[in-house]
């Protein structure tokens, strides 16, 4: 195996990195009681109470769902060979929604406010249920002598249909406050995380992180047509399988954190790809601006209407798109001229 | 003329879905009385059920199921991608975000008001992303940078007017019944306020046709058939978003329709748009009509909204569909 290192890419990610630890390090500064950065860094490594099991658990999780979500996007957008492909064609930020909603409208009508408690503990099990079932149905709707990207992307058109018209059905259903409510779990929100939140997106990743890079030249090959793939040995239906699989994992272990995140898994490995300059979405540097766009997010929603928060997954769309559409003109000018 | 038959039987199909449409409801109405009500009333019941209700529902339906359908393949044409649906230019969402905002900065809460102020919301959204894809290049916009900078500023306006509904319940209340999507409770009024924008998208959509399909063998050899190609782009999407706008403003999000149609049309029709554009109209139509008859007898005394029947009936119709044959790319 061959490895070339691009110089745009390694200056994306070094930039890219210092940027988040910065942003994380802002993020725990704000709260109830403000603290300065010295402050910041002395309580994590002293093992201050307020930053190591209030705050710092909550920037991690935002850190880690994003790049999460903006790995499995990039995996999804490869396969699929669709720059508007996302984790949602796969079934599973559609199929955690329905049934996260379903769990409020349900609960909330008959329980009332008693069913809080139950609630903050189940909702990340319902998610993590929702999204793997809803990934199981397309995939084996999908399968059919062999996974065919156009087939997968057709199948998850339809699949997320059914998903989200039934979620919109019984966002109508229930009373005005659960919809709120689960507007706010729809919409992705970091409020309230702690440790219980960070340590499964963390051994997700630290599981598939390293399989997915190890993969890399599979999932390069797997952009070409199928006959072209083969012929650089890779076998396709095992190859795609595999990276469906990785890339549901971490889609829906972070969706099950956080929330369906708008449009990370869409924009940051779009995002990536334009920064470093390479043909196909490259898996680390959208991790990583996954991980920025999400933290950078996190910090807008938290301060711009104080002492109200807004969910954070409405920040990333407004924060994300932009920037991406900047991008977009910029390489036009860049390219046209 | 294959073709011409299959349009033949599609249009019979859509008659007797409107058939279906103007008998079938909570009061059911026999086919002669219906007649009746229509030609020569009397102004008994039937007859104000009919004409008061049903038939602006049907028409509404009709009208939104075309345009629709139309939309969706228009928009999948010139984007070349299966994932394009007829809200992708942002024709949705900026309706969404400007009814919302005017109900919860100007107060507005007539119905008719919304209707244009989404109009206005889609008008804008679409022009401003066709406008960011113009910006920079010297041509006009490519089918990538169309899609990505339509998503992008989709999930933008999504993420303001969540913000807004979530901050403000009676804004909620109307945003998510318009979300769900219905052609019920509207009143003829609203049909005739949407119906030139749909006649004019619709003219606009059957000039573009063979400009696509020239379009479709690929930019430079769509320039050497002497095509302008950024005029036929522009016209596409100019038809796109007043079928999309007035459609959506008038019935909530019903904009799917557009993206799981022409699909199944691409079975009957083949690539050639000429074929497919009407075929996906008398589709959207004839099956926005059926998921509403359903919903409306599924769950009695109430009903069920359009977009729910529609994603349940139709989705798994078209799974199979695709899990059976081979899929007619784009």
């Amino acid at each position: 195996m061959r490895f070339r290192v691009r110089p745009r890419a390694v200056i994306a990610c070094v930039t890219g990195s210092i940027a988040l630890l910065l942003l994380m390090a802002l993020n725990i500064r704000i709260g109830d009681i403000p603290m300065s950065l010295g402050e910041v860094l002395r309580g994590v490594i002293e093992g201050d109470f307020v930053v190591m099991e209030l705050r710092l658990p909550r920037a991690l999780t935002g850190a880690l769902v994003g790049a999460a979500l903006a790995m499995a996007g990039g995996i999804t957008q490869s396969i699929a060979r669709n720059p508007l492909a996302s984790p949602e064609i796969l079934g599973v930020t559609t199929g955690a929604s329905v049934m996260v909603v379903a769990g409020i409208v349900a609960s909330g009508s008959v329980y009332g406010g008693a069913s809080g408690l139950l609630l903050s503990l189940g909702i990340p099990v319902l998610a993590l249920l929702g999204g793997l079932l809803g990934a199981a149905l397309v995939y084996s709707l999908a399968w059919r002598r062999g996974l065919d990207g156009y087939r997968l992307v057709l199948v998850g058109i339809g699949v997320a249909a059914v998903f989200t018209n039934v979620k919109y059905w019984l966002l109508t259903v229930g009373d005005v406050n659960d919809t709120t409510r689960a507007m706010v779990w729809i919409s992705g929100s970091l409020h309230g995380r702690g440790w219980e939140h960070v340590l499964p997106v963390f051994l997700a990743l630290a599981v598939l992180v390293p399989v997915a890079l190890a993969a890399t030249r599979t999932l390069d090959a797997l952009r070409f047509a199928d006959d072209t793939a083969m012929s650089l040995g890779v076998r396709l239906n095992p190859a795609r399988a595999g990276m469906i699989l990785l890339a549901v994992g971490l889609a829906a272990v972070a969706t099950a954190s956080a929330g369906p995140i708008a449009f990370v898994a869409l924009a940051s490995p779009q995002i990536a790809l334009r920064l470093t300059g390479s043909g196909r979405p490259p898996l680390l540097t959208s991790a990583i601006v996954g991980a920025v766009l999400v933290a950078a997010a996190d910090l807008i929603a938290r301060t711009a209407f104080a002492p109200v928060e807004l969910p954070v997954g409405i920040v990333t769309a407004v924060l994300g798109a932009p920037y991406l559409i900047y991008l977009l003109i910029r390489l036009r000018r860049g390219t046209r001229t | 003329m294959a073709r011409t038959r299959i349009l033949c039987v599609l249009a019979a199909a859509l008659l007797v879905a409107v058939a279906l449409s103007i008998t079938i409801g909570a009061k059911a109405v026999p086919l002669t009385d219906a007649w009746q009500a229509l030609t020569a009333p009397t102004g008994s019941e039937n007859d104000i059920i009919i004409r008061s209700l049903r038939v602006p529902r049907t028409i509404l339906g009709v009208l939104a199921g075309i345009a629709l359908g139309v939309a969706g393949a228009l928009m999948q044409g010139h984007t070349r991608n299966p994932l394009a649906d007829p809200g992708l230019l942002g024709v949705t969402q900026g309706a969404a975000f400007l009814m919302v905002s005017s109900i919860i900065f100007l107060g507005v809460s007539n119905l008719y008001a919304y209707i244009w102020f989404g109009l206005a919301g889609a008008l804008i959204a679409s022009v401003g992303v066709f406008a960011l894809g113009m910006v920079g290049g010297r041509g006009g916009p490519t089918p990538v940078t169309l899609a990505l900078a339509g998503t992008a500023v989709s999930a933008f306006l999504y993420a303001l007017t969540s913000a807004i509904v979530l901050l403000d319940e009676q804004a909620m209340d109307v945003f998510r019944f318009w979300q769900a999507g219905s052609i019920a409770a509207r009143s003829a009024d609203v049909v005739w306020q949407i119906v030139p924008f749909i006649a004019a998208g619709l003219i606009l959509a059957l000039v573009n046709a063979p400009g696509l399909n020239a379009l479709s063998l690929g930019e430079d050899v769509a320039r050497s058939l002497g095509q302008d190609v950024n005029r036929t782009r522009a016209v596409g999407v100019a038809a796109v978003t007043l079928l999309t706008g007035a459609s959506v403003a008038a019935c909530g999000a019903l904009a799917f329709v557009g993206l799981i149609v022409p699909h199944l049309a691409r079975h009957l029709s083949g690539t050639d748009h000429r074929w497919l554009l009407p075929y996906s109209g008398l589709i959207g139509a004839a099956l926005l009509l059926v998921a509403d008859v359903i919903g409306r007898v599924v769950a009695p005394p109430g009903e069920l909204e359009v977009g729910v029947v529609l994603a349940l009936l139709g989705a798994p119709f078209f799974i199979a569909l695709v899990r059976r044959r081979k899929p007619v790319r784009l």
